[in-house]
């Protein structure tokens, strides 16, 4: 039988799997981030944000509406592999990958793809509960649509490298919770880093989360605090150097084999 | 007859120091149905976690099929099918899923998998349960669930870790039915199990690994043959004397109406009935006291031990 043609099937496999796994569970996985973005459109963007005015040019709503559709995206691509690797690790289903003919790169594809495919899915839901609220603009569909892509892909790889360290189901919430949150707050969603002070907009400036924020806020209002090619070329090298980290882990078994 | 496993100098050493393995060599020809036995922490595992590439060997060389485990991993495990000593599966998903998604591991298009997961839930019994999820099935479900996942992708080489543990005896026996058509029909199965009496049943060969060796890889009529005494129980239908003797036997009354033979390869059985009717002595039943192979096992492991 042709590899190629193995590894196609057993890719298409994970992602079905992978898919099937969050609608199952569609009230831990798409309805809490429906109710949470509702939430900050309420509290943020009506009761507060009518009293701030405009930021970067806009009303507040518009502003953080591009912020927040990209957090949801970030943390449900993240989670979903994290805690769906390490699931398979725990009832130690992921064995029957590793005694099948699958290659690590499509092992991480596949996973990969599920972690995207949930985000990809989280980001459309806040979406469409966004318009609700305020009238989306599109500026550039092409860069609004790589960003969400690129970064949906940069957070599963984190989600998959801290399911293989992972030997508890603690070790999968410590990185969300006191990594991937304060650096989402603090990446420009509410506000415009140009109200900072100029040291902390340096600092701000090594939060990659900034630019892939900013980049989905200027392809929905043309509007962006950073430089969109250099946020590309990041996503680019974290994405090559992230994922091949991973499938060297993969081939050595890292917290699987013994 | 070409060899279905080939294991050559196999060493394996865990993170903590022990020596899991010390070189062991052993060939499982194509189409047998081959035992390794072992006392819990001999290795049979281990040997078996290498071979399916759950756990990476320290040395050695393991090929299946005639394809490197470690070399030509991609044929290898296509040849190959396993049946681990725990329950490893989702136990979130239906049962029908989890057999059609090993199937798509080994690159079978979902029609195709489809039929052959029907076809073994079916001779396993377990098609009315394909839409209930793992966890709702019993022991001897689960079982007969990794059993049909393994052989999903039609393996060659079929490995079982203890696939009996823990299911009752009708049950174990449909098992061993199954498993033995299945080797008829050209599977090579290896197999570990702690009842002696299922590796003597089904298995044409067998190992011995204790600590980590090989002690003794052989035929089981071969090994069976070395077996020098044999005893027997005889249950009799009145009382004897705790004096009571059968000429040259060596005998054991156990209770008032149990009487232990134990019987030299080369000693006729009919002679202890000759011997039992002319003292007046009837008996009711006669049995083995344990599993021949069991008898053998044990002195064997004790000897190494020793």
């Amino acid at each position: 039988m042709n590899p190629t043609r193995v590894q196609w099937i057993a890719f298409q496999t994970i992602v079905v799997k992978e898919v099937r796994r969050f609608m199952r569970i569609w009230q831990q996985t798409l309805l809490p981030p429906a109710i949470t973005m509702t939430l900050y459109f309420i509290i943020f963007g009506n009761l507060i944000g009518s009293r701030i005015g405009e930021m970067g040019g806009v009303d507040y709503m518009s502003y953080i509406v591009p912020g927040l559709i990209m957090m949801s995206v970030i943390t449900n691509a993240y989670g979903n592999v994290s805690s769906s690797f390490f699931g398979n690790k725990f009832q130690r289903s992921v064995e029957e990958m590793m005694v099948a003919p699958v290659y690590p790169i499509t092992i991480l594809a596949g996973y990969v793809a599920g972690g995207v495919a949930r985000g990809v899915a989280v980001g459309i839901i806040v979406t469409l509960l966004s318009l609700y609220f305020t009238d989306l603009q599109v500026h550039n569909f092409g860069v609004m649509a790589a960003v969400v892509f690129l970064s949906a892909i940069l957070f599963s790889i984190g989600g998959f490298i801290n399911a293989v360290f992972a030997t508890k189901f603690d070790d999968i919430a410590i990185v969300p919770t006191f990594i991937i949150t304060p650096l989402t707050y603090l990446g420009g969603v509410f506000y415009s880093i140009s109200l900072l002070p100029d040291f902390w907009q340096g600092v701000s400036q090594l939060n990659p989360i900034l630019y892939m924020v900013n980049t989905f806020r200027y392809g929905v209002l043309g509007v962006s605090d950073i430089h969109i090619g250099f946020a590309f070329a990041m996503l680019f090298v974290f994405i090559f150097i992230l994922g091949g980290y991973s499938i060297w882990l993969l081939r050595r078994g890292t917290g699987m084999r013994q | 007859m070409a060899a279905a496993l080939i294991i050559e100098d196999l060493t394996k050493v865990y993170g903590n120091g022990f020596e899991a393995l010390k070189g062991i060599t052993l060939q499982v020809k194509e189409g047998d149905f081959f035992a390794l036995l072992g006392p819990n922490g001999a290795g049979k595992s281990t040997v078996l976690g290498i071979v399916s590439g759950l756990v990476q060997k320290t040395s050695g060389k393991a090929s299946v099929m005639g394809h490197d485990v470690n070399g030509d991993t991609f044929d290898a495990r296509r040849s190959l099918g396993v049946v681990p000593q725990e329950f490893n599966f989702n136990q979130f998903e239906k049962v029908f899923d989890i057999v059609v998604t090993q199937a798509g591991y080994f690159g079978m298009r979902a029609a195709e998998a489809k039929e052959s997961a029907e076809k073994l839930l079916k001779a396993l019994d377990l098609w009315d349960k394909r839409d209930t999820p793992s966890r709702m099935l019993s022991g001897g479900m689960k079982r007969r669930l990794m059993i049909a996942r393994a052989l999903v992708h039609g393996p060659k080489v079929l490995i079982l870790d203890e696939p009996t543990a823990g299911v009752d005896i009708e049950l174990r026996r449909s098992m061993w039915d199954f498993m033995q058509d299945l080797n008829r029909q050209g599977t090579t199965i290896i197999l570990t199990t702690h009842y002696l009496e299922e590796a003597e049943q089904l298995c044409r060969n067998i190992a011995i690994i204790n600590k980590g060796e090989i002690i003794k890889s052989t035929s089981m009529r071969s090994l069976l043959s070395q077996l020098s005494t044999e005893t027997f129980v005889f249950d009799v239908c009145a009382p004897v004397a705790d004096d009571f003797s059968l000429d040259d036997f060596e005998i054991k009354v156990t209770s008032d109406e149990s009487i232990e033979v134990i019987v030299d390869k080369g000693q006729s059985i009919n002679r202890i009935f000759t011997l039992l009717t002319e003292k007046g002595v009837e008996v009711r039943s006669m049995r083995t006291k344990s599993n021949r192979l069991e008898e053998l096992f044990v002195d064997l492991v004790k000897e190494k031990t020793a």
